[in-house]
């Protein structure tokens, strides 16, 4: 209280040492409210991720919880595992998987947007019906799913068998299928967060628009690529990323699906880093695979903050 | 009036930015202090075990209770997934917070024991005569005994005796005799037999008696006995006695197949033999693993839980904690848990009484006494091998020539070692 009776008149008087003090005092203030953010950064994000590029360039086995000690070996971990063929694999699984999934959802997603925008009766209803699979955790979509999927007696089989449609698809025992089985059950568990994103975005964009291009004569489809594709644009940069980023490391929905099975032909980054980590216990080779997955995530991190920056702009 | 209340309300705010940093620096001390090895209270000892399922961590926590009587102290027991009890464990041993004893699933063990992590049973007073050969092996790494099983187990052929008489076939005891039969048992929505080809160590596990027995080695996954067994996985599934699907199952998926009158025949431990029990109308009946041919030896796999004490540095409480699993793993206790669990006890003589109670699984005594550990020859090594055989049958049974796949998954283990 003392300060700032002092401090007011003083700057009111002699106005060169005040703004200084002051200017500090206020740096100080703003440092004050980063700190917090700044600690809990460094602690819980920076911490353990200079840890793990540190980690992918040790000996870390199981005697290191022992003894503290985990030796250097330069880039062995690195080269041990890039010239892995399973990890060439993996690799490849990651992006057909990321890729799949996000073109399913998107496309799915959007569609349901478009087509929840209108008014109709019981789209509330069905909307909200809709974002179930959102609600549902993780694992226990991957163990129903795994029953409904079963060859012998999963419901999906005998549903198709029902309709002649054979019914006996080996959905998540073959290795050709299951990866194609592992990303349709994805694409269901994205969709409503796809559609939820689009259909907010969809009502931003001004009736005017619309009404202006039925006036030109535009066609349906027309419309779509020329007033709302654009307009989306932004919402769907963010959907996109945000996908991307779930869905590269995805790793609790293929362990409850496949196990990374049969054959490997499930096996992604993220099995790949459990795997080593916590089976094999080779936690440098698992950290050198975390590490090729924070690289390829933070990549496209920036893309995202460059996309939020120049929107706002 | 004006130009005061924005620097006050500045200085205000900088105050109330020190209090949650204030705050989260509190919090973040706290942590790391509660993290560093709470205080040990000197008459509760702890055991870590993976008894989370309701039946098991309530035999364990009578046993523990009846010992803590005996001993005058008390036992509590920690049980965490299966699948977590070695990386909590290790994690444990980082910030010197080790329970007392911990209850390792027997392929584990040698991992902890290598890292240094265990004490030697038998410098804290336990003694091994009585206990067959295999087991003390069982329970040991590198020639030091560092744990004690209760009761081990292994594989057995459960059958129905319904389908089988049905069928008019008798028990199968060869190769042969096996594919014969779950050719004939097979039979609208009913396979002939069920197994676990899944991949984690349940597909494994159930692959080893079919390597052993006819005389392969896990240190040459290429070598002609092992193809030979795998050959015989991919003949049963191309006579369509096996489900496709096997390569997705475990063992409890396995059991389920059993029970709803999917499978004929299947490939399980006595752990299922509890949750079977509860299915009345069904009649089944337990053999030794077929044998390549009549007269060869039929050798399972040894599985099951060792005690071992974990090295805190902590000597008179290391002492102690001895003496729990010496009483927890004396014969009095292993007959009861054999009982409880259907495992079969590990010293010979809960083992005789344990025949004359259950005699309905006498087989599985029989292929106890003949099993082999898997860790016998690779130690740490194993989960490695593991992950490549696992990985070699499954493209084997989803159409890759055994040949070929076993001789990448050998590739993968010598590059992983």
């Amino acid at each position: 209280m003392t300060t700032s009776t002092v401090t007011v008149p003083a700057r009111g008087a002699a106005g060169a040492p005040g703004p200084g003090r002051l200017r500090l005092r206020r740096r100080l203030a703003q440092w004050g409210f980063v700190a917090p953010a700044v600690v809990f950064m460094l602690l819980f994000f920076g911490y353990p991720l200079v840890r793990n590029v540190v980690m992918s360039f040790q000996h870390y086995t199981p005697e290191t919880f022992f003894t503290g000690r985990a030796p250097f070996n330069g880039v062995d971990n690195w080269s041990h595992v890039l010239r892995d063929a399973l990890f060439g694999r993996a690799l490849w699984h990651t992006l057909v998987f990321t890729a799949g999934s996000l073109l399913g959802q998107f496309c799915a997603g959007l569609a349901l947007a478009v087509f929840f925008s209108r008014r109709f009766p019981l789209n509330g209803v069905l909307r909200s019906l809709i974002l179930l699979p959102w609600l549902v955790p993780m694992v226990v979509s991957g163990i129903v799913w795994r029953r409904i999927l079963d060859q012998d007696t999963g419901v999906l089989n005998s549903f198709l068998d029902t309709l002649g449609l054979g019914g006996h698809t080996p959905w998540l025992t073959s290795p050709h299928l299951a990866l194609l089985s592992v990303i349709l059950v994805n694409i269901w568990i994205g969709v409503p967060f796809n559609m939820v994103i689009l259909y907010g975005g969809l009502q931003e964009i001004p009736a005017e628009l619309y009404e202006a291009a039925s006036l030109d004569g535009a066609s349906a489809w027309r419309t779509f690529r020329s007033v709302t594709l654009p307009m989306l644009r932004p919402v769907i940069t963010v959907v996109l990323v945000l996908g991307f980023m779930s869905t590269v490391k995805i790793l609790d929905l293929i362990l409850a699906l496949t196990d990374g099975g049969p054959a490997d032909a499930t096996q992604t980054l993220g099995t790949l880093t459990y795997q080593n980590s916590f089976v094999q216990l080779d936690f440098g080779a698992g950290a050198v695979v975390g590490n090729v997955l924070i690289l390829v995530s933070a990549v496209f991190a920036v893309i995202y903050l460059r996309a939020g920056r120049s929107e706002g702009k | 009036m004006t130009a005061p209340t924005p620097a006050a309300a500045r200085r205000a705010r900088s105050r109330r930015a020190v209090t949650p940093l204030a705050a989260v620096c509190v919090l973040v001390a706290g942590a790391a202090l509660t993290g560093c090895g709470s205080q040990r209270d000197s008459d509760v000892y702890t055991v870590m075990n993976s008894s989370t399922d309701e039946s098991y961590h309530r035999w364990d926590a009578r046993a523990m209770a009846r010992c803590g009587r005996r001993l005058g102290v008390t036992v509590e027991q920690r049980s965490v997934p299966a699948a977590q009890v070695m990386t909590k464990a290790l994690r444990m041993a980082s910030s010197e917070s080790l329970p007392d004893i911990v209850q390792f699933d027997a392929s584990e063990m040698p991992t902890f024991a290598g890292a240094g992590g265990l004490i030697d049973l038998r410098t804290l007073g336990l003694r091994t005569d009585g206990i067959p050969r295999g087991i003390v092996d069982f329970g040991s790494y590198k020639g030091t005994y560092y744990g004690a099983a209760r009761s081990v187990n292994t594989l057995a052929l459960f059958y129905d005796k319904d389908a089988l008489a049905g069928a008019g076939l008798g028990v199968p005891r060869t190769w042969a005799e096996l594919r014969a039969a779950a050719k004939k048992l097979t039979h609208g929505k009913r396979y002939g037999l069920a197994l676990s080809a899944g991949g984690a160590e349940d597909g494994v596990f159930q692959f080893t008696p079919f390597m052993w027995s006819n005389g392969g080695d896990e240190r040459h996954l290429d070598g002609p006995r092992v193809v030979e067994a795998l050959d015989f996985w991919k003949s049963l599934l191309d006579d369509g006695s096996l489900s496709r699907s096997t390569v997705g199952w475990t063992q409890a998926d396995v059991n389920d197949r059993f029970m709803a009158g999917n499978a004929a025949m299947m490939i399980n431990g006595p752990w299922q033999v509890e949750t079977l029990n509860t299915h009345k109308s069904l009649h089944w009946g337990i053999a030794r693993i077929p044998v390549p041919k009549a007269g060869d030896r039929s050798v399972g796999p040894l599985g099951g839980a060792v005690l071992t004490v974990p090295n805190t540095g902590d000597r008179p409480r290391e002492r102690m904690a001895g003496r729990i699993v010496a009483c927890l793993s004396g014969a009095k206790e292993q007959l009861t848990y054999a009982l409880n669990s259907w495992m079969v006890p590990a010293a010979e003589k809960a083992a005789a009484v344990w025949r004359e109670r259950v005699p309905e699984l006498d087989a599985l005594a029989d292929q106890v006494a003949t099993a082999r550990s898997r860790t016998a020859e690779l130690g740490a090594g194993w989960p490695g091998v593991s992950l490549a055989l696992q990985s070699a049958f499954q493209s084997a049974l989803t159409g890759e020539s055994s040949k070929a796949a076993l001789t990448r998954a050998q590739q993968r283990a010598t590059s992983g070692n």
